[in-house]
């Protein structure tokens, strides 16, 4: 089993390699399309600014790699908004895995709900295999200013403002908006999930 | 629904905790990775590991605890402590840290958070506020931790420092820090219902009533707090079961 974490400008690789590598499932950090591909797990992090990240994939057709690629992909936070369509963040076109569109928290000035989302909160509706032995309602670290919207791809729910992707799942790609390589317990079973029963 | 965060403050010298001790159920309480691995277990939020040491072998040291750190720890970190530069926090988020919090540095110079911000994302920085109220019924910036005053108000720099890129504030009342006797919620209170950004409140913190005073009253969105946990005088999960049976919204 060969699991690789796909590195460019918005990474946060460190975190997700640490998170794989206490759960026994060591990983390599590459930017090189033949190790990705011959991967038998793909991890696409991300913590950034999407329009940034998709030229630097662009330039270096890692986004065409991406969209080819046959084997289990999970995409995280930045990566997941990446495998949408579109973002709203600099009007960027994403890889186009997921129809769901990425769109700016808007509280409408209800200071109450501050941007971007620091913190814990739950998801629930879980579906798919990622969620094994994961309670409805269970809380998971978050941090964002941007969503992606719910729709058939939708595998979790999360409400923050209003009711949106938590994670979305089409074909051998799945993304979730939260971390779990900073997820406490919850985070580590769904990346065991990822690794071991997807 | 969004929770309310606890988070346990580790103070570091020399990559050993300060006030870590009188735990049984660790091997060594001065390691601020065994120390910060329980506290995750026991349910904190995050963890805030904030540099005391004052020596220039001091970033080396730092960068190698950090990354010991984010291999152990599951929940996010936040690295404070002399912290100047862009390439401070470069090392340190390259290392694994989840956040940064800068003082001092920030207020001499308030173009490090722009610069901080637009190189990592305003949510890795974190500004860390030392308050007093004086005699005026003013609150007053002090900076070198509480040594020296300003004439800058509290509410002022918070409001510049997050226009300027800072994605969360740590306030730390002088007047309450190490008393016990409560949060101060009312400078708490103003700059959590004006500031677009979450606020964490640190200082006085003496017992479960007074974590859910500055959560409800105080309208923090997290607290802070370090020898009450170090010392065991609260522990988190009673804490936490505390503050879910008032209405608080905690993870549990």
């Amino acid at each position: 089993m060969k699991t690789v974490v796909i590195k460019y400008n918005a990474g946060n690789t460190q975190s997700v390699l640490y998170a794989l590598e206490r759960i026994g499932a060591a990983a390599e950090v590459t930017d090189d399309p033949e190790q990705i591909r011959a991967a038998d797990k793909v991890i696409f992090p991300g913590v950034g600014e999407a329009s940034s990240a998709m030229q630097y994939l662009k330039a270096r057709q890692l986004d065409q790699v991406i969209r080819e690629l046959t084997q289990p992909v999970l995409g995280i936070c930045l990566g997941m908004q990446l495998l949408c369509s579109h973002s709203e963040e600099n009007d960027t076109t994403c890889i186009g895995i997921f129809d769901e569109q990425v769109k700016a928290f808007n509280n409408a000035g209800n200071k109450d709900f501050k941007i971007p989302q620091i913190g814990w909160n739950t998801v629930y509706d879980l579906r798919t295999k990622l969620f094994n032995g994961i309670a409805e309602n269970s809380y998971c670290y978050f941090v964002h200013g941007y969503y992606a919207s719910k729709g058939p791809a939708t595998i979790a729910t999360t409400d923050y403002i209003q009711p949106y992707s938590a994670a979305l799942h089409k074909d051998n790609f799945y993304g979730v908006q939260f971390h779990p390589e900073k997820s406490a317990a919850v985070g580590e079973q769904i990346l065991r999930n990822f690794i071991s029963h997807i | 629904m969004l929770a309310k965060r606890i988070i346990p403050c580790l103070d570091i010298k020399d990559g050993r905790t300060v006030k870590g001790i009188n735990f049984e159920n660790i091997r060594d309480a001065g390691d601020p990775v065994e120390l910060g691995a329980l506290y995750a277990r026991q349910g904190a939020d995050e963890l805030v590991f904030l540099d005391i040491t004052a020596t220039n072998e001091k970033r080396k040291t730092l960068s190698e605890l950090v990354n010991r750190i984010s291999h152990h720890i599951n929940i996010p970190f936040t690295v404070g402590g002399g912290i100047a530069s862009v390439d401070d926090v470069n090392v340190l988020l390259q290392n694994g840290a989840d956040k940064i919090s800068v003082n001092t540095a920030a207020f001499k110079r308030p173009e490090l958070l722009k610069e901080l911000a637009g190189e990592f994302g305003s949510q890795c920085v974190v500004l860390a506020i030392d308050t007093r109220m004086e005699d005026d019924g003013e609150w007053y910036v002090y900076l070198n931790g509480g040594r020296v005053r300003t004439e800058t108000k509290c509410l002022d720099w918070a409001q510049q420092a997050v226009a300027l890129g800072a994605g969360e504030i740590l306030l730390t009342s002088m007047n309450h820090d190490g008393t016990k006797k409560g949060f101060a919620l009312d400078i708490t209170g103003t700059l959590a219902s004006l500031l677009p950004v979450p606020v964490i409140a640190s200082g006085g913190g003496g017992n479960m009533e007074h974590f859910a005073e500055v959560f409800a009253e105080g309208k923090a969105d997290a607290a802070l707090a370090a020898s009450i946990f170090h010392f065991k005088e609260v522990g988190i999960p009673e804490l936490k079961t505390y503050l879910s049976e008032k209405g608080i919204n905690v993870r549990i």
